[in-house]
């Protein structure tokens, strides 16, 4: 099976969840191993094309043109085609991401293919692959074929292991040619401290409403009530973060608590938020709502610390704390502090 | 400007989606507008106001949707929001069609309302969630594709927006005709109006076939073979009780180190 891994990279940085890719198209290939070729798409990217060779590619596919500068989807979408046109693979992996999903949207429609999004586990089948994939937000889970002789998978990040880097392995790095016929142009970037994505996140602290009802705390004079509301919630979010931050975590939030303007959207888990799969996400003052329960139910354990000891995240958690996070969410950033050395 | 809002109608986000003898099953839960959807009705609206006073003619929003007869109620919820018309594309040929034939056909029907300017998606549905089409309808059109903006600028016949991507933000501009997706900070959706639901429950929605459009039904080329409710979780909560919070802190630490998920 000839199969091609591309590789998603921002600026020179690849995104993690493209080696996991590299990972899986090794074990796809079982005892005939196949050659794995990775693509890597850019303006001066041979960082990246190493990193792939490190990362198990055995060679390297390189669009290098400064009309990639920029990740602009419909160029990088006909770069794409002219070369799955050409070489004929069987099967190309991505990770997913804003701009894969674009991507392999895109060139599935030049290629007469379309694309399986998010596979969570892939099993071949003699010719036949067989996707596995969550609907409905995590609510269920398909397996799905396509018809296709060129087969299109991103893959949902963290659900197939990541391979070791092999430092100074090398490998062939082939230039092959890059299609210039932007539509768009990139006229800048505000690039965030985004912190730990929640992606790529292998753990979660998350608040929910309950992170704004400190009764302790007294708001500066001079504000409303709701923006008395959003400065108690943003205290209440510091502890939440300072817990993320001292297990190396990122920051989550429960879409009541982004609803109330409490946190910006891009940190929502949930059915209409992220679905993540941390191997610990630990739910601050989260009730549990049946949509934020499915964008969690990939995660390997469940902490929850919450007032209320009927709320339905206790139903899904291991550990459960009944009481004020107020006061059990700076203690357990103390006793994770001591207990790890920081 | 001929801003098209792209919607679909699925069960509500609190439903509980099953898996019942090979269906998929959401009980009496209601159908609603695509949740992403309404942030694209939104970020149409706004799209409308903006330039409907800087140019002679004005702008108009259409709603267009894929689906059943019942599908309808989603195009009606658009329309109360402030859309000005809506159009139902229906065909018992379309009902497992995957998102390239979906793509194609929003594109003929797209052309067949002709003299479009700007289409706007939601990021992704709730059900099947691949947010695959707005990428393939552009492509099909050849159009530009603008995908996950957080805000979008109207000038000159060109469009500028700000794309949320995992990184922050990344701002991209085109010619109109284009393609947009987009995001929650596009801003809430609208409630609709009194004068908006009366409009809307009045409201004659035309219905399209395959033949109106005058394309054949496209073949699926992702099928489903099985479905599945996910694996049931280890239920059993143990709560950690103590004299203080240090002591509970402590306790909960030990058995999380324990775990070795750290």
């Amino acid at each position: 099976m000839k199969t091609f891994v591309y590789i998603d990279h921002f600026k020179g940085e690849a995104q993690p969840a493209s080696w996991e890719a590299l990972g899986l198209a090794k074990s796809l290939g079982g005892s005939s191993p196949l050659t794995m070729t990775a693509l890597v798409f850019g303006s001066g990217v041979d960082d990246v094309a190493k990193a792939a060779l490190e990362h198990g590619a055995d060679e390297v596919l390189v669009a290098d043109d400064s009309a990639l500068m920029d990740f602009r989807v419909e160029v990088f979408a006909s770069t794409l085609s002219a070369l799955a046109s050409s070489l004929s693979p069987n099967l190309i992996l991505f990770p997913t991401t804003t701009r894969t999903r674009e991507l392999a949207a895109m060139s599935a429609v030049d290629l007469n293919s379309n694309v399986i999004t998010d596979a969570t586990a892939i099993e071949v089948n003699g010719d036949k692959i067989v996707v596995t994939r969550p609907i409905y937000e995590g609510k269920l889970f398909e397996k799905v074929t396509s018809s296709s002789a060129l087969q299109l998978i991103t893959l949902r990040g963290r659900a197939f292991p990541k391979p070791e880097r092999q430092t100074g392995k090398t490998g062939t790095i082939t230039k092959v040619e890059a299609k210039t016929n932007a539509l768009t142009s990139v006229e800048g970037y505000s690039v965030a401290e985004v912190g730990v994505s929640l992606n790529d996140a292998g753990i979660i602290v998350s608040g929910g409403r309950g992170v704004s009802n400190n009764p302790s705390l007294q708001p500066p004079a001079g504000l409303d009530d709701k923006q008395a509301e959003i400065w108690k919630a943003q205290q209440g979010f510091t502890l939440v973060g300072q817990l993320a931050s001292v297990l190396g975590g990122a920051v989550g939030a429960s879409r009541a608590a982004v609803d109330a303007g409490y946190i910006p959207y891009s940190n929502q888990v949930g059915q209409t938020g992220k679905v993540v799969a941390p191997d610990l996400y630990i739910a601050c003052g989260i009730s549990g709502a049946i949509q934020h329960l499915a964008g969690i139910r990939s995660a390997k354990m469940v902490v929850a610390i919450n007032k209320d000891a009927d709320a339905p995240i206790f139903k899904v958690a291991r550990y459960g704390v009944v009481g004020d996070l107020f006061q059990i969410v700076p203690a357990l950033t103390e006793a994770f502090k001591r207990k790890l050395g920081k | 400007m001929k801003i098209i809002a792209c919607i679909k109608q699925v069960p509500d986000s609190e439903a509980k989606v099953k898996a019942e003898g090979g269906q998929i099953s959401w009980r009496d839960a209601p159908l609603v507008i695509n949740p992403f959807d309404e942030y694209a009705v939104e970020g149409a609206l706004q799209q409308k106001e903006a330039t409907s006073g800087a140019s002679s003619s004005l702008s108009t929003v259409t709603a267009l949707c894929i689906g059943p007869e019942s599908a309808k109620e989603a195009l009606k919820h658009a329309l109360a929001m402030g859309a000005d018309d809506a159009i139902l594309v229906s065909d018992a040929a379309l009902n497992n069609i995957d998102t390239v034939g979906a793509a194609r056909v929003l594109a003929a029907a797209i052309n067949k309302i002709g003299g479009v300017d700007m289409v706007v998606f939601g990021r992704q549905t709730l059900d099947s969630g691949s947010g695959l089409t707005p990428a393939q309808t552009a492509r099909v059109l050849g159009w530009s594709m603008l995908g996950l903006a957080g805000q979008i600028k109207v000038q000159d016949g060109s469009v500028q927006v700000e794309r949320v991507i995992e990184e922050g933000r990344q701002s991209v501009k085109a010619k109109l005709p284009a393609v947009i997706s987009v995001v929650q900070s596009i801003g809430e959706p609208r409630y609709p109006s009194f004068m908006g639901i009366r409009k809307a429950s009045k409201a004659e929605i035309p219905v399209w076939s395959l033949s109106d459009l005058g394309i054949p039904a496209p073949d699926a080329i992702i099928t489903r073979t099985e479905l599945m409710n996910p694996p049931a979780r280890d239920t059993s909560v143990e709560i950690i009780t103590g004299e203080s919070p240090a002591e509970i802190a402590e306790k909960l630490a030990d058995k999380i180190l324990a775990e070795k998920v750290l």
